[in-house]
């Protein structure tokens, strides 16, 4: 029930920050919906299938510039969020076809390597897009267009970010505890007895590399949407290391464990920050905290479940 | 009927043939010992049998279908399944959702992505099954880490089992064990006979005298002699080659 309870308080959020006149916390909190939903992909494939991937920001990346690309070309049309958003995730989830169905084929710190080397390709095709900002990227005019509601109030954009997390978590909670996610447990264990066993273990690899490609593609194109701005950074290496550290810190595989390193990391950027530049200093000492201390994460504190 | 036929397998490690053009029959409901000293092959032969090493020259027939070039996952479909040496289970998971796992992996698709595998009692009823004949039926709630030797290497069996596997191909099933737990082994594969068809790869003869129905002896990447339990033992060649060794 506790996510239920969560649930609603989050859907009380916006009135609560506005009647203390504090509407600055509903963007913020839009952010780490939107991080977690990331975070939570990448868990998928990190936690879940053990496979440790530092490319994981270019879906990010690719499924925001979906959104400002389609927005600038194809004023009016382009700016629907129903076409423009699942279009974020379709190019996404095939990028991570073709990523993953090559990748795939390696294991290990090869893996990580050649993921990272696909992404910063990425990163440099985005920096080489000159009708497009090039390196300094392109700002978005408006938020993307839904029917019945005006996402550029933050509170509305808040509640549709909430209402597609709060999909996401559950349909990774379902996928964790039914057969795929079994077997990608067992992959994780044991690949090679997986494979003796029967299953045909790099089918269900890139079936995950697909899945978490293209939530992640649908985070991009929302945070496009909260920043209204879409810059070769996304897809940069470090987004990519700052999703990895957000679900170790969260929890590896545990199902709140992106939602609860994506909350983590930007709370800590946000108050440390008012201090000092040096702000990561002190996240990098909680997550060796949680890595020593708390080794299933944060999310592991209270939950049994992996 | 042979359920696997084995003809001129070849592996080359560099100039090291490792397997040397083995010929080798398993008959449907039989079990067959290979056995040979240290070095012979053994384990090169069993990689090329579960597909994890390709082999250099050769045919390996499953079921009247040439499985020369199928990935270990397409034997394991065509009904092959495997034990291996070193135990090789899912530690992280608990005894009767490592069998679970084993038992889904031949019960239909796994690309499920919403139903909860804790809704389907069948896998679990059919992992307790499996448990239960190898006698781990009371420890199915315990970490598969936790277990003893002994009792993981009853796991490995089960795991084996799980996949209803028509030819199981046991890599020294007996191995590390002590007299009491290995007498309780050989009276599990004993339980097997007529029910699956085994390729048993084991160093202790005294159960493979008891076990098998037929012996191949491995010596130098060759199969040197085949014949029931008499004619291996009668065999000069094998005892200058294998059995003389052991007492070398």
């Amino acid at each position: 029930m506790a996510p239920l309870t969560a649930f609603v308080l989050a859907m009380a959020l916006p009135a609560v920050a506005s009647a203390f006149g504090q509407d600055f916390y509903v963007g913020f909190a839009s952010r780490i919906l939107i991080m977690a939903m990331l975070a939570t992909s990448l868990n998928l494939l990190v936690g879940l299938g053990g496979m440790v991937s530092l490319g994981h920001a270019a879906f990010f990346g690719a499924g925001a510039y979906v959104v400002g690309i389609l927005a600038t070309e194809w004023r009016g049309v382009g700016n629907y969020a129903l076409l423009a958003w699942p279009l974020a995730m379709a190019l996404s989830a095939a990028l991570a076809l073709i990523i993953g169905a090559i990748s795939l084929r390696t294991r290990g710190v090869y893996f990580i390597m050649i993921t990272l080397a696909f992404a910063q390709m990425l990163f440099y095709v985005a920096l080489s897009l000159k009708a497009y900002g090039g390196d300094d990227g392109m700002s978005l005019s408006q938020r993307s267009s839904l029917p019945g509601l005006d996402l550029a109030i933050d509170s509305h954009f808040y509640y549709v970010v909430l209402a597609l997390s709060a999909a996401v978590f559950m349909l990774y909670q379902r996928l964790c505890a039914a057969r795929f996610g079994r077997v990608l447990l067992g992959i994780k264990d044991n690949e090679a007895r997986m494979e003796s066993l029967g299953y045909p273990v790099y089918r269900y690899k890139l079936a995950a590399f697909v899945i978490a490609g293209a939530v992640a593609g649908l985070a991009g194109a929302l945070m496009a949407n909260q920043n209204s701005y879409v810059s070769p950074n996304m897809m940069h290496w470090e987004q990519s290391g700052v999703a990895l550290v957000m679900v170790i810190l969260g929890g590896l595989g545990n199902i709140w464990g992106g939602l609860a390193g994506a909350a983590a990391f930007l709370i800590i950027e946000e108050a440390l920050s008012a201090f000092t530049k040096h702000w990561a200093i002190g996240v990098g000492a909680i997550l060796l905290a949680v890595v020593f201390f708390a080794p299933r994460g944060i999310a592991g504190l209270w939950t049994a479940k992996r | 009927m042979n359920l696997l036929e084995i003809r001129g397998m070849v592996k080359r490690f560099g100039g090291l043939a490792a397997t040397d053009g083995v010929d080798l029959d398993v008959r449907q409901g039989e079990i067959h010992a290979v056995i040979g000293p240290n070095g012979a092959g053994k384990t090169t032969l069993i990689g090329q049998v579960c597909g994890t090493l390709a082999p250099d020259a050769g045919r390996i027939l499953f079921a009247g279908v040439d499985a020369t070039r199928l990935a270990p996952h397409q034997r394991a479909e065509l009904g092959l399944a495997r034990s291996y040496q070193i135990t090789s289970l899912f530690p992280n998971f608990s005894v009767i959702d490592n069998v679970a796992l084993a038992v889904q992996a031949r019960s239909g698709s796994s690309f499920r992505f919403w139903q909860p595998v804790a809704d389907e009692r069948q896998l679990a009823d059919a992992a307790q099954d499996i448990l239960d004949r190898v006698g781990l039926g009371d420890l199915g709630q315990r970490t598969a880490a936790a277990l003893s030797h002994g009792e993981h290497r009853q796991l490995e069996m089960a795991l084996a089992l799980a996949t209803r596997p028509r030819l199981l191909l046991l890599d020294e099933p007996m191995a590390g064990m002590g007299g009491e737990e290995s007498a309780h082994m050989v009276k599990l594969i004993e339980d097997l006979r007529g029910d699956y068809s085994v390729l048993l790869v084991e160093h202790d003869m005294d159960a493979v005298f008891r076990l098998a129905d037929r012996i191949s002896v491995l010596v130098a990447g060759r199969i040197i002699a085949t014949g029931s339990v008499a004619e291996i033992r009668a065999d000069a060649e094998v005892r200058l080659a294998y059995l003389g060794e052991d007492e070398a």
